[in-house]
């Protein structure tokens, strides 16, 4: 699904997290949030799965303004930096919990949750661990299950807060593949926050280099790289 | 320079000498008999002093059962009214950012600070016959104070901080991550409450419920300003024991007194009982 952001500002009380911004997401794209600390990334993020609400500016999913919808009605697939797994539930229960959820009308039967969520087990390559809980499993098999359980919504778009973040970097390694992968077979536009620029160059078909709550430059990696659009890329990328 | 013959015992940063062990653990140990239980068994002694049947016989009176009843009845409408006040309470004040919360907060523990006796005033000041809410509350026949709505306010202030106590740290630690997760999977903010949020909090929940129901049913100060101590009517247990005490009644005052004593240990074995069985998930849902 095509994604726009047009003229998107936030405040935090004095603190303007965003200035206006602007982008446009095209269809089925891999797109890269990249930018330091406290650039206003995971502000931007949680503005489009409707966890948060711009001060001013609106959001547009296919066309559509989107601004005003609520959480639910974004259908975001969301991964929260600490994949927020429900720590009393087990992997089966927690990857569930979204078609669970449904109203009585759009719920699927028990039967068919089940064969869903064995679906989602096996793509992300962890088909043993339903009966597990989240304290059971290690960063990796977490941070899949994250994903697995924003999937089984039948997601709009996947938004993903430095999904890599909490890994080492073996794992990290691995994963970005089945990330690519996943979004290759499901064919998502896929948004993902992070801070280590190898990683955005490398996963991402588009970067969107971010600072102080302005994007500095969107582009293709390689043309980030060839032409740095300002002194903050150049410095940035080349770290 | 040690000979290397003899192998050197360390001793782990936190561990201490063996004679203050030995000591830490006398002091607690003497501390605890003397404080606690030397008097859980006096108790039990005195009201048993001419034996079972005096002691049953004591609390089988009109009187005493009354009072029995009216305490039950109390915690019964207290409790799960705090339960639900502390819940929402610690919901407030975790999950949303606004001016003035610490001084929410310690607004929370005021009844703990606030005398029990001033408390029970208070009630009867807003409440008696000559304010005016209470006389207009007497004069369409429903009395607050020396009645059963007043005693269950006044238990109410005095108990109202277990739970949010409980639950603020907890709720605090686990962030508001899980809720927004399960927003974002498409459940209202209703069943969010209920799947997430409760099933978080469920132990410190009962924790706390279960020590404002030991509390609710001791409670003496507010009550006893508030209750006029009408025998049969609005005596609760707390109550009744100093009455009888006072009249040297002291198997009947020691028996009703078991009988609270009783009820409190079995709200602390109930909580030690499910602690246990359900070890494993307490584990889980405190560290992840
Ligand atoms: N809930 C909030 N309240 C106040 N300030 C916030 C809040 N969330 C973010 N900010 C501020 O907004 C700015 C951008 O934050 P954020 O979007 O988290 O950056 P990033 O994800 O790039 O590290 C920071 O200065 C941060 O302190
Ligand atoms: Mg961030």
């Amino acid at each position: 699904m095509h994604i726009e952001i047009d003229e998107i500002s936030k405040q935090f009380g004095v603190t303007a997290a965003l200035h206006p911004v602007s982008l446009a997401i095209p269809s089925g794209a891999l797109v890269a949030l990249l930018g330091p600390s406290g650039s206003g990334k995971t502000t931007l993020l949680r503005i489009l799965g409707g966890l948060e609400f711009p001060t001013a500016g609106r959001v547009l999913f296919a066309g559509q303004d989107a601004t005003g919808l609520t959480v639910q009605e974004r259908r975001a697939g969301f991964v929260f930096q600490s994949y927020a797994l429900f720590r009393h539930m087990t992997v089966f229960e927690n990857i569930a919990y979204g078609l669970n959820a449904r109203p009585r009308a759009t719920r699927p039967p028990k039967a068919e949750i089940a064969r869903r969520v064995t679906k989602l087990l096996e793509l992300i390559q962890l088909p043993d661990i339903g009966a597990r809980y989240p304290s059971q499993l290690s960063g990796g098999q977490r941070q899949r299950v994250a994903l697995a359980r924003a999937l089984a919504i039948e997601p709009r778009m996947l938004l993903l807060d430095e999904p890599f973040g909490a890994l080492d970097a073996k794992v990290r390694k691995e994963l970005r593949q089945g990330l690519r992968d996943i979004h290759d077979t499901t064919g998502l536009t896929t948004v993902f926050v992070t801070h280590d620029q190898e990683e955005a160059m490398e996963l991402a078909d588009m970067v969107v280099v971010m600072s102080m709550g302005r994007i500095e430059q969107i582009g293709k990696p390689a043309d980030i790289r060839a032409r740095p659009a300002t002194d903050f890329v150049r410095t940035f990328i080349s770290a | 320079m040690s000979d290397a013959t003899t192998p050197i015992r360390f001793r782990s940063a936190t561990e201490e000498r063996p004679l203050t062990r030995w000591l830490l653990v006398g002091l607690g140990a003497v501390g605890m008999s003397v404080l606690v239980f030397a008097p859980l068994i006096a108790v039990f002694a005195e009201a048993l002093r001419d034996g079972w049947f005096a002691a049953v016989a004591s609390l089988g009176n009109r009187d005493a059962q009354s009072a029995i009843k009216l305490t039950l009845l109390i915690a019964a409408i207290a409790v799960p009214l705090n339960a639900a006040f502390g819940i929402a309470a610690a919901w407030f004040i975790t999950k949303f950012d606004f001016r003035g919360k610490a001084f929410l907060i310690t607004l929370i523990d005021l009844p703990f600070s606030v005398s029990p006796v001033v408390a029970g005033l208070c009630i009867v000041l807003m409440f008696g016959t000559n304010s005016l809410v209470g006389g207009w509350l007497v004069a369409n026949g429903y009395p607050i104070v020396f009645a059963l709505p007043g005693i269950v306010l006044a238990t109410m202030f005095v108990t109202f901080p277990f739970v949010a106590r409980e639950l603020i740290p907890v709720m605090i630690e686990q962030g508001r991550a899980e809720e927004e997760a399960a927003l974002t999977l498409g459940a209202s903010g209703w069943r969010t409450f209920w799947t997430v949020t409760l099933p978080n909090i469920r132990w410190a929940l009962l924790y706390g419920v279960l020590l404002c129901n030991a509390r609710a049913m001791g409670e003496f100060g507010a009550v006893a300003v508030v209750s006029g101590k009408i025998r049969g009517q609005t005596a609760t247990m707390p109550i009744t024991i100093e009455m009888l005490y006072n009249e040297y009644l002291s198997v009947a005052a020691f028996s009703m007194a078991a009988v609270l004593t009783v009820l409190a240990l079995v709200t602390l074995l109930l909580k030690t009982a499910l602690e246990l069985r359900h070890a494993d998930q307490l584990a889980a849902t405190h560290r992840h």
